[in-house]
């Protein structure tokens, strides 16, 4: 669950987002320098609002009145980036293991690298170097490697902007088995709005900073709104 | 023997300069604060100053009556003029900026996405700089360790002034060839000048190759996506 109302200055607009999405694909399109990858990177904490408030899963991360701003690692946010950022000394299995969760932690679900690796198709990667594998193989590394880390919150930076026609169908078709799989928001940015309605079960516009919705999630999506801010009441 | 004082002075100068450099670099490379230029200049002030100039400031500071000078003789009851220890002093100053400027500049360039990456993924901010931007900023690093060597082997003026030319005591190789030369001994001065060209030529190739080794091993071979 992701609720999200900040504002942030940038140098030549100001930015200001309503969001909120408690399950599938929130699809944020628009064209570059609209603001998009600034409203993830605020999310995830990489970048401070100037104003507003940020919960996900009902714990509030940022909020200006409160001067609450809880650092990126505690988030427990996924995040993929624009160009994968895969770190080219580590191997496919290093890497996806980076940000496994150590024993004892809070998480209940035990997952194993191994799996993550099999359910995206990478296993017979793992000995390999980034710089020796394909953009498509990169991405599934750069996506085992944020769900290892069992995010309540997934973000995804023009994930497949890179890739071509047929590895973009596909992958397409993943993330939304995926979502499904794994039942946590998913939030997407993307310049092609073609994509957004394949994927998006909300989709929002930005353009200089404003945002229009463009569609609105299922009806079920109404009352859970009421919970999550009963839950952020709570949460104070 | 010259050649082992020279050794043990560049050696010294080395592992100091290693454990300060890395951590200011790193500072210096990703965090913005107050009068950051004005450390930046400072740092890199030995780069440009003569050799002389900075000798003096050392005897200024080290010296009988310096402030450091009387700190270490009235607590440790030492002091590093005309010693072992003002010729490491000397080696540290001059190889520092050389040092940091290259680590620095490594630092700089690794990728901050690769940095937010590991956040991202959990990480915390020392292990973010152990993990990803010191082993992919290892090219600088060891560049920086040959020129830092090879300065530090080579320091004379500096060294000359804080810690004299006493032989078996503080008589590197460069003040002994000054020496031998200026006393008309040219066989002692080429002997010391030839063993001096080979081991800095051993020195700067092996930490070359070493360098290059260890950055196949980082990048993981070919690239044959």
């Amino acid at each position: 669950m992701l609720k999200a109302h900040f504002k942030k200055k940038l140098p030549s607009f100001e930015l200001e987002v309503d969001v909120s999405i408690s399950n599938g694909i929130l699809a944020l399109v628009g064209h570059s320098g609209a603001g998009k990858t600034t409203i993830l990177q605020c999310v995830a904490g990489l970048q401070t609002p100037s104003w507003g408030e940020i919960a996900i899963s009902n714990k509030p991360v940022f909020s200006s009145e409160l001067g609450t701003n809880v650092p990126i690692r505690k988030r427990r946010i996924g995040y993929l980036f624009q160009d994968y950022a895969l770190f080219p000394h580590m191997t496919v299995e290093k890497n996806v293991l980076y940000g496994k969760p150590k024993k004892g932690s809070a998480s209940e679900q035990v997952l194993t690298a191994g799996d993550v690796l099999e359910m995206l198709k990478i296993g017979h990667l793992r000995n390999r170097y980034p710089s020796q594998i394909s953009g498509g193989e990169k991405q599934r590394v750069a996506l085992a490697r944020a769900l290892m880390t069992e995010p309540e919150l997934l973000l995804l930076d023009e994930p497949l902007s890179a890739l071509d026609q047929n590895t973009r169908s596909t992958l397409q078709q993943e993330l939304l088995k995926l979502q499904a799989q794994w039942k946590i928001p998913f939030v997407l940015v993307t310049h092609d709005l073609q994509e957004a309605e394949m994927l998006g079960d909300q989709i929002i516009k930005i353009d200089h900073g404003q945002q229009e919705i463009i569609k609105e999630q299922g009806e079920q999506g109404k009352p859970e709104k009421l919970e999550l801010v009963r839950g952020l009441n709570n949460a104070r | 023997m010259p050649i082992i004082l020279s050794l043990k002075v560049a050696l010294a100068s080395v592992i100091i300069v290693t454990c300060f450099s890395i951590p200011i670099a790193g500072l210096m490379a990703r965090r913005e604060f107050w009068g950051k230029d004005v450390v930046e200049s400072i740092i890199t002030l030995p780069l440009v100053l003569p050799p002389s100039v900075i000798g003096f400031m050392l005897l200024v500071v080290f010296g009988k009556n310096g402030p450091l000078g009387v700190f270490l003789e009235q607590f440790f009851h030492t002091r590093v003029v005309f010693t072992i220890e003002g010729a490491v002093i000397a080696a540290v100053v001059v190889s520092f900026p050389l040092m940091y400027q290259s680590v620095r500049v490594a630092m700089e360039n690794v990728d901050q996405n690769l940095e937010r990456a590991a956040r991202t993924l959990g990480a915390r901010e020392i292990r973010v700089f152990f993990t990803i931007t010191l082993p992919l900023a290892w090219n600088g690093i060891i560049a920086g360790l040959v020129l830092a060597f090879a300065r530090s082997l080579g320091e004379f003026g500096a060294t000359l002034m804080i810690a004299g030319n006493i032989p078996g005591r503080t008589q590197t190789m460069p003040l002994a060839i000054y020496f031998a030369n200026e006393s008309g001994d040219m066989r002692t001065a080429s002997i010391l000048v030839m063993i001096m060209t080979s081991f800095s030529f051993l020195v700067i190739y092996g930490l070359n190759r070493w360098g290059k080794g260890a950055r196949r091993d980082s990048r993981g071979g070919g690239t044959n996506a």
